[in-house]
């Protein structure tokens, strides 16, 4: 790709992009959110054109108009959505659109004779006749990278592709993208985890303001040369860990159970804490701090606050009490995107800026503004609709919201998932800030580095069960918490 | 710019399509209008007294029928105010006319003004000539008749709050609707609600009033019909969230139960209220000449816009229709809000109900078929998405205009019933299209 420029309504998305990819190799893109990397993929997967600038393929110059021409041309991209129907098996999910026969006449057999052999070149054994549904993330992705294979793409584009999945699974897929590379696919595999760029790319591209600023080996890069190069200063730390005085224990819970995710959890976080708590994805951590917020009932055990026994019926009554979530799919379950800004932030907070239901508008938009201002949202003003806002941003309206509440207990699941390095760190001084009040912070948290750069005390997880504590973090390593993570 | 427009259109669109309705009617409904209303008649003595002065005698000559009694009631008084000798005042047919001419000649006094409507000005056109060669005295007289103007029917005050009147009962509706709607739900039972409400209005007048009910048992009537349909609202809400059955089938049920209903309470039969005054909401007149129903129906628009914009409970609603997962886990009593928007359409449908019974003084268990379905045109039409979240009160009040003056332009044109239906089809069609495309821009 050479010479891209692309420009929407009042940005200029992209300007002089090149971006080269050799077969064979696998390329990282890199950069914070809104740098442009989702809208170059989307040129190549089809979804826009360029405004200049050309995209060649082995030389010749390629026209990209539709999701066709994509794969026409042997580029695939997997988004970070997948593009699964859930309703139907791994074998038709592979061939929706082109089953491989037209006369009909046992397409299936042939089907999943082709389906296997792909997921044994993927080093994978799931049964072709599976309803996706029951697939896991991980299994997911490996049929959505088998659909990319049917069509006998040459380049595959990954977004993002190990943000579900568990630190094993990460390395599995790792193997996939060795395996690919070797029969001569290129890569394009973006990702906001720095760790997983080192094992995974043979070089790197990074994007800063819909600029392309370099493109190195990964041999010539650190960690911190990365960073600088992503978001255009040097952080000095990126764990900005600092020890606040812990006090009593706030939120706790003894023997608490619910189905096979939540087995017999004991938990405590005390005033000014920050627990990590950390292990494989589905070993039940959501499930836990569901309960603990009042979204899901436990069958059995006792929460207390303060040592006073508590019975939530529902989230209402949790953030009535100060318990207060973050919910791990913002988009889903965090916000509601197609609201302003105003109206997400008004939403849990209605109460104290109304009398008689009757909203003082004034006096909520002037602390919306406050937090903005505090938190430093990017944004065109209260009144932008949250579906239009970066990840990062996004994360910090639901931060908004829960600090105008004066949230005394904070759940954070996967705070910084898909969030940039320059929003993250933010993130992590925002949690000192509270923590150093005395807030009581539960983190829940799948990248290894951030839990052990930012907890003060770690607990891991492994199928329903709290499997080990960690009590002194700073001497801990990953190798530690994915030893009780496995079980 | 550009951005702009495309926000303007997509806010104010349906206000546009409105105006451009409304423009399209006038134009084909303009007609030479013949005006024959108290300040027709104030003018025109105006103008008459100005050629003739005091003591000139005056005969009025208007049809009878229409408001013709009140016209020559009106030129009298004022022919006299103005010093003028009325020998007569006919409101008659043409044969009465001729009558009151010949009277007046053979009784030989001197005729100078003959102030008559349209008709019978063009009676005297013809007929005067005639008459003057018989009764010379008839001579002098001249005919003064209300200048016309070129006017549309479709603009004419009457017909507009025509419009107005006919749509109040879907609009009232549509307000309840437009509130589910934006939760994402749907109501198919109000139609059956309004039988149900003017059913039950009925039957209680009867029970407590007998055969002269008193305003008071008038008024424990209504609260009974409307209470009636909020409690059946509240259950519709209540399966809804309890038991997480779409509001679909729930209020299909709903709608077969509450038709059937009124019909086994009714006895198949329509229940007559005897005492005119239920009619005050339906037939009368208040404020500024506009009907009952209308001023109602605009006063709980404004209360619902403000329930909607500036209250905790409609900020709820937004939420619940836009992610109820979200919602909840942000302190959002789910549950009661959707309780609350089905009780709530179910008063309005049940106040919809009364009103219509109060328009015909009957409570008919035949109410409001189909009726849903032109609350909901209303409500999709006026800007509401079905998906949810998003949507305006005063757009449902625009919707149901739109769908009145589509109705009432066709009628005054002569469209016939079946084209209406077609012609309607098409409208919601477009409206839902327009809703589409708004989200891609978007």
């Amino acid at each position: 790709m050479r010479g891209i420029h692309k420009r929407f309504p009042g940005v200029h998305a992209l300007k002089d992009v090149e971006l080269e990819l050799h077969s064979g190799e696998c390329l990282a893109l890199l950069g914070e959110n809104g740098a442009g990397k989702s809208t170059l993929i989307k040129m190549l997967g089809g979804a826009h054109l360029p405004d200049e600038g050309v995209i060649e393929l082995n030389g010749s110059p390629v026209r990209i108009n539709g999701p066709q021409d994509a794969l026409a041309a042997g580029l695939a991209v997997i988004y970070q959505e997948f593009n699964l129907v859930p309703g139907l098996s791994a074998r038709e999910n592979i061939f929706l659109g082109r089953e491989p026969s037209r006369i009909c006449i046992l397409p299936a057999k042939r089907e999943r004779e082709m389906a296997r052999e792909l997921f044994d070149r993927l080093g994978s054994d799931i049964d072709p006749a599976t309803l996706c549904l029951n697939l896991t993330v991980a299994e997911q992705q490996i049929v959505e990278i088998a659909k990319a294979l049917a069509t006998d793409a040459r380049i595959l584009i990954m977004d993002e592709p190990s943000a579900s999945l568990s630190p094993r699974e990460v390395e599995g897929l790792f193997k996939v993208i060795e395996g690919l590379k070797a029969s001569g696919i290129g890569i394009i595999y973006i990702s906001h985890r720095l760790d997983e760029i080192f094992t995974v790319a043979d070089r790197v591209t990074f994007l800063r303001d819909g600029a392309h600023v370099a493109t190195r080996p990964i041999g010539e890069l650190t960690r911190e040369a990365m960073i600088e190069l992503m978001v255009g200063r040097s952080i000095d730390e990126e764990y900005p860990k600092e020890v606040a005085e812990i006090g009593d224990v706030r939120l706790a819970c003894k023997g608490m159970n619910r189905g096979a995710k939540v087995k017999n959890v004991d938990l405590s976080v005390r005033s000014g804490e920050i627990l990590g708590l950390t292990g494989l994805v589905g070993s039940g951590r959501t499930e836990t701090a569901r309960i603990l917020f009042g979204a899901d009932k436990p069958e059995s055990g006792k929460i207390t606050l303060d040592g006073k026994e508590l019975s939530l019926r529902n989230p209402r009554e949790a953030i009535a009490s100060g318990i207060c979530l973050l919910t791990e799919d913002r988009k889903a379950q965090g916000l509601v995107l197609g609201q302003t800004i105003l109206e997400n932030f008004g939403l849990p907070n209605l109460k104290s800026f109304s009398r008689y239901n009757w909203i003082d508008r004034a006096r909520e938009r002037s602390a919306m503004v406050e937090h903005g201002k505090k938190l430093q949202i990017k944004m065109t003003g209260p009144d932008q609709v949250a579906a239009t806002l970066s990840g990062g941003n996004q994360q910090k309206v639901v931060l908004a919201k829960w600090l105008e509440r004066n949230a005394e207990v904070l759940i954070f699941d996967e705070p910084t998932r898909g969030i940039d390095v320059g929003a993250k760190y933010e993130i992590y001084q925002l949690m000192n800030r509270l923590a150093s009040k005395g807030t009581a912070i539960l983190m829940i948290s799948s990248e290894l580095p951030e839990v052990l750069g930012m907890s003060d005390r770690i607990v891991v997880m492994h199928e329903g069960e709290v499997k080990g504590e960690i009590i002194d973090v700073p001497n801990a390593t990953q190798q530690d918490i994915m030893k009780i993570a496995v079980g | 710019m550009n951005s702009n427009w495309k926000k303007l259109l997509s806010e104010y669109g349906t206000i546009l399509v409105l105006l451009l309705l409304g423009a399209g009617f006038s134009f084909v409904t303009m007609e030479e209008q013949w005006p024959s209303d108290d300040d027709a008649a104030q003018t025109l003595v105006a103008n008459l007294a100005n050629t003739h002065g005091k003591g000139s005698n005056a005969l009025v000559l208007v049809r009878q029928g229409g408001n013709g009694e009140s016209f020559a009631h009106v030129l009298t008084t004022e022919l006299k105010a103005a010093g003028l000798n009325v020998l007569d005042t006919a409101v008659t047919q043409p044969i009465g006319a001729r009558k009151a001419l010949v009277a007046i000649a053979e009784s030989d006094t001197h005729l100078t003004v003959i102030a008559a409507d349209r008709h019978m000005a063009n009676f005297c056109k013809e007929q005067l000539p005639k008459l003057t060669s018989k009764y010379p005295s008839l001579g002098k007289a001249k005919v003064y008749t209300p200048s016309s103007y070129k006017w549309p029917n479709f603009l004419k005050k009457a017909n507009l709050l025509n419009i107005m009147k006919q749509i109040s009962v879907v609009a009232i509706i549509a307000i309840g609707m437009t509130m589910i709607i934006i939760t994402a739900g749907i109501d198919l039972s109000v139609g059956s609600l309004i039988a149900f409400s003017g059913v039950v209005t009925a039957l209680a007048i009867q029970s407590v009033g007998g055969d002269s009910p008193t305003t008071t048992h008038l008024l424990i009537g209504i609260a009974t019909g409307i209470l009636a349909c909020g409690l059946i609202g509240m259950f519709t809400g209540g399966m809804v969230t309890m038991f997480g059955i779409p509001a679909f089938i729930v209020t299909l049920g709903v709608m077969f139960v509450a038709r059937g209903m009124s019909f086994i309470l009714a006895e198949s039969s329509p229940i007559p209220v005897q005492n005119s005054g239920f009619g005050w909401l339906g037939r009368g007149e208040g404020f500024l000449g506009l009907p009952n129903s209308v001023l109602l129906m605009l006063f709980l628009f404004a209360l619902a816009h403000l329930l909607m914009t500036r209250t905790t409970i409609g900020r709820y609603i937004y939420a619940v229709g836009g992610n109820p997962e979200a919602a909840r886990l942000s302190g959002v009593p789910v549950k009661w809000v959707l309780v609350f928007v089905y009780t709530l359409c179910g008063l309005l449908a049940g106040l919809g109900g009364v009103m219509e019974a109060s328009l015909h003084i009957t409570g008919d268990p035949k109410a409001g078929n189909m009726l849903e379905l032109q609350v909901i045109a209303a409500v999709v039409v006026g800007g509401t998405s079905l998906a949810g979240g998003q949507g305006r009160i005063f757009g449902t009040l625009i919707g149901a205009l739109i769908i009145g003056v589509i109705r009432n332009g066709m009628n005054l044109t002569g469209v016939e019933a079946h084209m209406q239906s077609v012609v309607y089809g098409i409208v919601i069609l477009i409206a839902v299209l327009v809703d589409q495309l708004k989200s891609k821009v978007r």
